[in-house]
Formats: structure tokens, sequence, C-alpha cells
């Protein structure tokens, strides 16, 4: 349980993943933040007003699907790294997940890095699509990964090491 | 010499250092005595006479750079907008640091030690080498918190740090103090100390935590699980082993009466083991002040007792941030503010703007401490201002 290993369940997951009908539309947000803490950057990040928190900042973001366009702004801006966006209308076989990263060497598009599940096990080895910056500032990373449609919504880490993961 | 200094702050971390710049803004320092405002006194040692140099806020820090906790927090802040939250604590401290430095009312001492706070109002501060006597009107404790450490059987090898000096060692020294680490803690240190690890290419073997439940942020937790860093609940330390340093050490499952439970034990192979154990409140200061302590277990163990203003129980001396009880960044910066205004308002600066302020204070702490995360904090103040009213 997430509590004892920080491993959310599939319960935890399901309470924050849109409808098959909303992931048919495109790209969408997943918000995996559990827990009420004092945290509200989420909010602010979203400028189409997607995520909301009602009462103080310690209650739980709350996404509206139809609001979110999936364009991943929030990922970098959240501290606890906990903002995923995923999108089934990648292709056929493949979707496509975005991440956020902060780990050395970053890798590049085109490279193939190491897929992990939330529980770090490893999904394969699959293709960087894109890697965004946050900025100067903000220093976090955000990696659009293609891989399988099976797979994407276990999918939510990458290793990359020079000398291949 | 005597330097006279309206406020005094001890500890730049984020409660001293937003101490300092709220008693400023209230302005105090516009009307220094003496030379004018804020003054920087030439050092003159003791027994050299001088005219009486006076300062607003003095803030007077040990470590040779202000910042606090801040200057090692490579991770980026929770709170909200008004702390700063999203921005990264290596950011946060040095807005903080540049905005002091730039308050003409502020003069920091850095490299600079107080000593000790006597009956007759003096505070000595190890200042370059020199012994220097301190009278301020108004004192604002904010010297932090120290990490505890654990006994073990072997916990005296070489190999064993507290959490933040391996911090220190990576994120301000750019030093690789180990290749893997045991972690002992699964607090908000234990699991982002062990992130930085990871980002600083280190294996961490596992974070071992003692209660069944992971303390810290689960979204810490979850990141550095994905990462492949196993979180081991209900599991601790038997022994650290090793010739001459740590080469491994035995851990064990352990059940609800904290024993360890036969057949769990196993040997983690390691060259370093961190603890992150806890802190307790830095408060040698307070007690040789005179202040009355309190032990509250939620508050971390003995604070000074301190009443909502964050007065200490000696008329004139406040405290604020992780002195007064183990707490965040955000509720420290906070809290700064707010024995900033009070210290600065008892003094009669910016008497009509400091009753506004107090209340924006005291919403964000509110707000701050209402989850789920802040109820031990609000029990430990409950249990604070009860006695507090005796
Ligand atoms: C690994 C880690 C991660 C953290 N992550 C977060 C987070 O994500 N968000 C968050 O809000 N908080 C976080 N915190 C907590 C936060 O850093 C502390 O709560 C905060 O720094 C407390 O501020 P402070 O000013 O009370 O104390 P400190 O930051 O400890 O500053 C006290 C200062 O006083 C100085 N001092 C002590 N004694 C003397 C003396 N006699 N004379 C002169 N100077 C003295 C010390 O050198 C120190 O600089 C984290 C802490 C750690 C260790
Ligand atoms: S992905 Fe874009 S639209 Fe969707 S919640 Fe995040 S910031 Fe808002
Ligand atoms: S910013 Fe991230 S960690 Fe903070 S509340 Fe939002 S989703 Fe949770």
């Amino acid at each position: 349980m997430l509590i004892n290993d920080g491993i959310p369940t599939k319960e935890d997951i399901v309470k924050v993943t849109p409808s098959d009908e909303r992931f048919a539309e495109g790209p969408v947000v997943i918000v995996e933040c559990f827990q009420e803490i004092p945290c509200d950057p989420c909010v602010k990040a979203c400028k189409r007003g997607a995520i909301t928190m009602s009462g103080d900042i310690n209650a739980l973001p709350v996404v509206d699907y139809t609001l979110c366009n999936g364009c991943g702004n929030c990922i970098s801006l959240c501290p606890g790294l906990a903002i995923f966006v995923v999108d089934k209308t990648y292709s056929d076989d493949f979707a496509l997940v975005k991440l956020p990263y902060e780990y050395v060497p970053v890798p590049q598009a085109g490279q193939r890095v190491m897929a992990l599940s939330r529980a770090g096990e490893e999904l394969g080895c699959y293709e960087v699509v894109r890697v965004t910056t946050g900025g100067k500032k903000n220093m976090t990373y955000t990696i659009s990964l293609a891989v399988p449609q099976e797979v994407v919504m276990e999918v939510r880490e990458v290793r990359y090491t020079r000398n291949g993961s | 010499m005597i330097k006279n200094v309206e406020i005094m702050v001890i500890g730049g971390g984020p409660a001293g250092l937003c101490a300092a710049l709220s008693a400023s803004d209230l302005g105090v320092g516009i009307s220094a005595p003496d030379l004018g405002v804020g003054i920087s006194a030439p050092d003159l040692g003791v027994g050299i006479s001088a005219p009486d140099l006076g300062v607003g806020v003095l803030l007077v820090e040990r470590d040779d750079v202000a910042g606090g906790q801040l200057v090692k927090q490579t991770h980026k802040f929770f709170g909200s907008e008004k702390q700063y939250a999203g921005d990264r604590g290596i950011h946060i401290g040095q807005m903080l640091v540049e905005k002091a430095q730039a308050d003409s009312n502020i003069e920091i001492w850095t490299d600079s030690t107080v000593l000790g706070i006597y009956e007759d109002g003096v505070v000595t501060v190890l200042h370059e080498d020199k012994h220097i006597k301190v009278k301020p009107e108004r004192i604002i404790i904010a010297t932090g918190a120290a990490e505890k450490f654990l006994a073990f059987p072997g916990n005296d090898l070489p190999g064993i740090y507290g959490a933040g000096a391996v911090q220190t060692l990576m994120n301000v020294a750019g030093v690789k103090p180990a290749e893997r680490v045991l972690m002992v803690g699964a607090g908000n240190i234990g699991l982002i100390v062990s992130y930085q690890l990871k980002q600083a290419g280190i294996d961490v073997v596992a974070v071992i935590e003692g209660q069944p439940k992971i303390g810290g942020y689960l979204v810490h937790a979850s990141k550095i699980r994905r990462a492949g860093i196993p979180v081991l609940t209900r599991h601790t330390i038997l022994e650290a082993y090793g010739n001459g340093r740590v080469e491994g050490a035995l851990i064990t499952e352990i059940d609800e009466s904290w024993l360890p439970i036969p057949g769990t034990e196993r040997k983690i192979v390691c060259d370093t083991i961190c603890l992150a154990v806890g802190l307790s409140p830095l408060t040698e200061l307070a007690w040789q002040a005179g202040c009355e302590m309190g032990f509250i277990r939620e508050l971390s163990g003995h604070v000074p007792i301190f009443d909502e203003n964050l007065e200490t129980t000696c008329p004139g001396i406040y405290c604020a941030g992780d002195v007064c009880g183990i707490e965040e960044a955000s509720s420290a910066m906070v809290e700064g503010r707010l024995a900033g205004i009070n210290a600065a308002a008892s003094l009669g600066y910016g008497v009509s703007e400091a009753e506004k302020f107090r209340k924006d204070a005291m919403i964000e702490l509110e707000e701050l401490r209402s989850g789920d995360m802040g109820g031990h904090i609000r029990v430990g103040l409950e249990k604070m201002y009860a006695r507090c009213k005796k």
C-alpha cells in the first residue's frame, strides 16, 4: 500500500484515471497525489483552470478533464513530481507518456531509455520523443516517451545512463 | 564596548531571515540612534572605547553563509505561493539572503556564534575571533534544530552520518560522500535525502522505517520508489558491521512492539549508513537565558514556552522556526515574520499596520497546519498555550 511502501495501488490509480472517452479525445493529465499535504502549485500551474482545490491548500487536487488539453505545463511545476500526461491517441500501437525528470544525464529526443513502473520495475526500453526544460529556475525536465499502449498507465519513470540503460 | 541594537535575531535560517525582514519593514532601524540608519559598526575589540554605535536589526549566523537548512535543499518546496511553493529551497534561501543584504536596516554577521544571553540583557557573540557584547532591546531566537542520533552496535564506525551531514557534503561541498547507502528513517528528510543521493548518482539500497507508515509526504516516497529505492516500513537496524569502516548493516523486520521478528534479519551491503531519525530543537540559548522550558513531544522535545505572539516567558525574548517546534520552512518563514512584527511593534514601530500583518500571518500558519500532516503541531500548540496560560 502507498502508505507502507510508496507504491500507489490500482484503487488509488483508478480514482485519478480519466474515462476511456476522454482518453480517446487526446492527451490528458493524471495527477497522482493522494495525500492531503499543504501544497497547491498545481492549481496555479494550469492556466485553463482544470486543477482546483476545494477548501484550503491541504485539500486534494481535483481535475476537470473537460478543461484539460494535456499541454503538460503543470508537470514540471508540481514539487511532488506527481503529475503526468498520457496521450493514447499517439498512434495505434503506441501511446505517449509525459513525465518529470530531475536526473543527469538528461536523455535527448531519439534516444532510448529504460521505462520503469511505479514500483521501479523495468518495463522495457523505449524512445524519447521530446524533452522540454522547465527553465533555469524550475530545472525540472519533462520527458515524452512513446510506449506500447498496454503499458502507458504503468510507466511513470525513466532511467537513462550514457552507457546504455 | 557594547553594541546597541534594537532587535537581535539569532540564526539566519528562513525563520531568522524573515524575522529580520519583517522587523525592518515595520521601520526598525530607521530611527537608530547616533549614526543613523543601519550603520555597520566597525568591529572594535572588547575594551576599546568607541561611541555607542546603534543598529536596527542585527542578524547573527553561525555558518559562513546565511540561509540555514535552505542552503542544501535542492528540491522544490511545498506550501502555497505566499511561501514560495514550487521554488527550490536553495533559491528561496538566496532570495531571502539577498533581500536582507540589500536592506540598510539589517546588519548581518556570518561566521559568528551567539554564546550566551545574560540577565542584564547582554548577549555575547564570537565574531571575527573577538568576543563581542551586544545589548539588544529585543531578541528573536531562531536557531533551528539539530539531528538526532540512534543507538545501535557499531554506530561509531566511520561511514555513519546524519542525513543532514551527507546533504551538506553533497549539495554544499559538492563531494560524493558514498557509493551505496542505507537510509534509516522515512520522514521527509530521509525520503528527500535519498532522492538527492540518487540524483548524485549514488545507490540507495533501501530506506528503512520502524513505524508501520511512511512519515514523510507520500509523493516523495512514490518518487524514490519508482526510481527503484525500496521503502521498508516496520524495519529497523540491528547493527552496523565492518572492519575499520562501514561494510554493511544487519536489518530486521519488527512487530507492533518494535521487537525483531526472528528469521527476518538480513544483511545489507553498503558503505554508508545515513540516519534521518528526527531533529531536536536547538534550545541551549533559551535554557541559558532562563526561559521556562517544557517538554512537548508533538513539537519534538524541549521547547521554550511561548505565547501566541511567540514571546517566551522572558519578556522581550521571542522564538521562531524549528527551535520552538520542528516543522517546515514554510511555517518557519511565517513564524519568523510574526516574531519580527511582534518584536517591532512592542518597540513602538508600525503599530497601526502590525495588527493586520499579524492577522495575515496567523491565517497563513493556520492554513499550513490545518491538514492531516499538521495534526501533531496543532496538538502540540494546544498543549503549549494551555501551559502558557498557567
Ligand atoms: C532534508 C530536508 C528537507 C526539507 N524539506 C522541506 C520542504 O520541502 N519544505 C519545507 O517547508 N521545509 C523543509 N525542510 C524543513 C526546513 O528546512 C526547516 O524547517 C527550516 O529550515 C527551519 O528554519 P529555521 O530558520 O527555524 O532553522 P534553520 O534553517 O535550521 O536555521 C537556523 C540557523 O541558526 C543558526 N544558528 C544556530 N545556533 C546559532 C548560534 N548560537 N549563533 C548563531 N547562529 C546559530 C544555524 O547555523 C542555522 O543557520 C526540510 C529540512 C530538511 C533537513
Ligand atoms: S496538462 Fe495543461 S491543461 Fe491539463 S491540467 Fe496540466 S496545465 Fe492544465
Ligand atoms: S502541486 Fe503536486 S504535490 Fe502539490 S498538491 Fe498539486 S499535485 Fe500534489
